[in-house]
């Protein structure tokens, strides 16, 4: 006998039941039903019992930044925040761009409180310039190639990688993913916010939405040319939505993400000058907030993501200009999208939990209903609590939050991955 | 004869630009700089007012006229100066910005200078330090003192700047001048007309109180006073104009176009001028010139700067002012 979740309230994707929860050491759920009895029990009255949260977007740090993240420590911050599955950007260093590096951030991984799926680079180094060992990766299972960082600005390459991309899926068992970081460099340079109203008042160089906007579209025509799995990372503009929402309906196979700042921030954050605030692409305007939570509740946007990037305190006291852009995001995404996207408790569920898992891969074992049999990866939702962000006090080696001192509504009780329980009680169990 | 200075509470503890300061406070800085600059005029330009006070030069990027205007500020009012320049580039070198400052705070300036080729680092200082921080020059963001000494030198011509029209000229895109001054010029009850090819206009002017022109021939006999910026080279290699030739042609202030300005208009620039650009030789001794003006009144308006920042908030005695 195992832990026994009891007094809580189950919400998955077959609806609500007020039923305890029993997990098996083993990592498999083996019963639910009415007073159960276990080694451990654990409270959860007055919380719902959902499956674990999967991020398709975090930066882990490690290989190369472990000042600011380590996988240990970005996997702490990740379960405090529900998570159960975080897959790690490959914009690490070296760039996860081959199979030594995916190995070492696997076996880093095994011994974390989350599972660490890693995503490999499209092209060597991130440069733009080559083909990863595609094969190679997809045979070790890595499912998402990403440049993140920066969008592969070559047309035909990104047009091969798409065409290549297609002639693997059989090899992978399902379609592989090329997860695009959607920003033309040249209409971007030298900008370092939102091309805006802000932007012309505060004297910041800007990068207009055209930037993002027509990468989505090239990337939309090379995918209806070549039947390639597109999935966009991280969209911040209305005219970007709006595309996607057009792909999907004339039946493309592209999916979509949105993080949580893009929906609960926009470029007036920037008047304080303070880099915390600086993040790619840009915190937009209120247009682009409104049609990116549109774009959530209609199905346009199939995951909400954190685009988690820690950096350490004294990379970001730096001038606008030269501190790196990003944000922390694991452990407020779920409070935020429960208070901010406009959304009800389930569609926050489905975006970053059951339709995450399933574009990761792992809809096998992450985002699946609470029935016997099922793998245990499970977070406990206390929908009512109230706390107080604060940076410091977050499990990530950094604290880079854009939201300190929000008052939030609405925090994880406990984690469970693969039948261990990772989180009690809002704090990590080491 | 003793002069009694009366500092308002409601001046800042920093200068870091003209957004949020009311008329009143530009004017009361204003008429505190004539103060100031009578004592310019004497044999010994030099009062005790701020002995034993230390001012700080926080120069990351070049500039020799704001430092040296603001250093002879500083030395006429008798407080010691400080000079700190480096490029902005020796930051990545793994020092943070925070930790620069605290290093400059830490020789015990009262007040710190800054100048950065980034917006808003002057600001971000003001956070990490005890000191006053005075702005004197923040990427494409604004440039006070400069500003505040342009309106001087029109009030010094006209009495006031209420009604009058006032067109701004050139790379409004990349001008910290061109900002404050609008901010400044308007709040003083100008009409600012701003004059560029679309290029050099920012993006986004929706809701600036301005009127905007891209043809400099069309608006300039309306003009009570022209102001022209730098236009630096690197525009042209960057894509934002065809060529220096085609904008002298178009914008710049020569003997010519200058025939169409005003007999009674002013001409100003900020300096340093790009001769044969925006402004050629014969306009800029041209009588109606009154670009050297801006930089005496310069010194003045630092000097009124510095004290007010320096002064304590309740009304202060000046009986060294003599």
């Amino acid at each position: 006998m195992g832990v026994v979740l009891r007094g809580g309230k189950i919400l998955d994707k077959k609806g609500e039941r007020s039923l305890d929860v029993a997990i098996d050491p083993d990592g498999k759920i083996s019963e639910t039903g009415k007073k159960l009895e276990g080694d451990i029990e654990v409270d959860c009255s007055g919380c719902i019992i959902t499956s674990g949260l999967v991020d398709l977007h975090v930066h882990l740090r490690e290989p190369g930044n472990e000042e600011a993240e380590t996988i240990e420590t970005g996997a702490r911050s990740g379960s405090l925040g529900g998570f159960t599955a975080l897959v790690a950007m490959p914009n690490t260093e070296p760039a996860t761009d081959c199979l030594a590096v995916v190995e070492q951030i696997k076996t880093l991984g095994n011994s974390s409180s989350c599972e660490i799926v890693p995503s490999a680079a499209m092209t060597v180094g991130r440069q733009g310039r080559e083909m990863v060992q595609m094969g190679e990766l997809v045979d070790n299972g890595i499912g998402i190639f990403t440049d993140d960082g920066t969008g592969v600005q070559d047309p035909q390459l990104m047009r091969r990688l798409m065409e290549y991309s297609v002639g693997l899926q059989s090899r992978l068992g399902r379609p592989v993913i090329l997860a695009q970081h959607c920003e033309v460099n040249e209409l971007a340079e030298g900008g370092y916010m939102h091309e805006g109203e802000w932007s012309s008042f505060l004297g910041i160089p800007g990068q207009p939405s055209e930037a993002e906007e027509l990468m989505v579209m090239r990337d939309i025509a090379l995918s209806k040319m070549t039947g390639a799995r597109i999935h966009f990372q991280h969209l911040s503009t209305a005219g970007s939505v709006q595309m996607v929402r057009e792909a999907k309906a004339s039946g493309l196979p592209v999916t979509a993400e949105a993080t949580t700042h893009h929906f609960t921030l926009t470029d007036s954050a920037c008047s304080c000058y303070d880099p915390v605030f600086k993040v790619h692409p840009p915190l937009r305007t209120e247009t682009d907030v409104a049609a990116i939570k549109k774009g959530l509740k209609d199905g346009t946007i199939d995951a909400i993501a954190t685009d988690h990037a820690p950096h350490s305190q004294h990379s970001k006291e730096m001038p606008f200009d030269q501190a790196p852009p990003g944000m922390l995001g694991l452990e407020t995404a779920l409070s935020l999208s429960l208070e901010h996207s406009g959304l009800d408790v389930p569609e926050v569920l489905e975006l970053l939990s059951w339709k995450p898992a399933q574009i990761a891969g792992v809809a096998n074992r992450h985002g699946m209903t609470i029935e016997k049999n099922n793998s245990a990866n499970i977070c406990v939702i206390d929908l009512d609590e109230k706390w107080t962000v604060s940076g410091k006090k977050m499990a990530s080696r950094s604290s880079n939050t854009p939201y300190e001192g929000w008052n939030l509504r609405g925090r994880v009780r406990h984690t469970i991955n693969e039948g261990n329980l990772v989180v009690f009680d809002g704090e990590s169990v080491q | 004869m003793s002069i009694d200075i009366e500092i308002p509470p409601m001046f800042n503890k920093h200068l870091l630009g003209i957004e949020g300061m009311t008329r009143e406070q530009l004017e009361l800085i204003l008429e505190l700089t004539d103060r100031f600059a009578e004592i310019g005029k004497r044999p010994i330009p030099k009062v005790p007012a701020l002995r034993g006070r230390t001012v700080a030069s926080v120069f990351f990027e070049d500039s020799t006229r704001t430092r040296l205007s603001f250093e002879s500020a500083a030395r006429r009012l008798s407080a010691d100066t400080l000079t700190f320049s480096a490029g902005s580039s020796s930051l990545s070198k793994g020092e943070s910005l925070r930790d620069t400052v605290e290093v400059i705070s830490s020789y015990g300036a009262d007040v710190l200078i800054v100048r950065h080729n980034m917006a808003g680092t002057p600001k971000r200082v003001s956070e990490w330090t005890q000191a006053s921080v005075v702005n004197a020059g923040d990427g494409c963001h604004e440039h006070p003192t400069q500003a505040l000494l342009d309106c001087y030198t029109l009030k010094q011509q006209r009495g006031s700047l209420d009604g009058m029209s006032i067109g701004i000229v050139g790379d409004i895109r990349h001008s910290r001048v061109a900002r404050s001054n609008v901010l400044a010029f308007t709040s003083l009850g100008a009409k600012v007309t701003l004059i560029a090819p679309q290029t050099l206009l920012p993006d986004f002017m929706e809701n600036w109180p301005v009127d905007v022109s891209n043809v400099f021939d069309d608006v300039i006999a309306d003009l009570d006073a022209c102001y022209l910026l730098r236009m630096q080279s690197e525009r042209q290699s960057k894509g934002l104009v065809p060529s220096l030739r085609e904008y002298a042609k178009d914008f710049g202030l020569n003997a010519r176009r200058s025939l169409f300005l005003r007999k009674d208009a002013l001409i100003l620039h900020p300096g340093p001028t790009n001769q044969g650009v925006e402004i050629t030789a014969e306009v800029t001794t041209d009588e109606r010139s009154i670009i050297l003006d801006q930089v005496t009144n310069g010194v003045s308006l630092r000097m009124a700067v510095l004290f007010m920042l320096l002064s304590p908030h309740e009304s202060t005695q000046m009986d060294e002012v003599k």
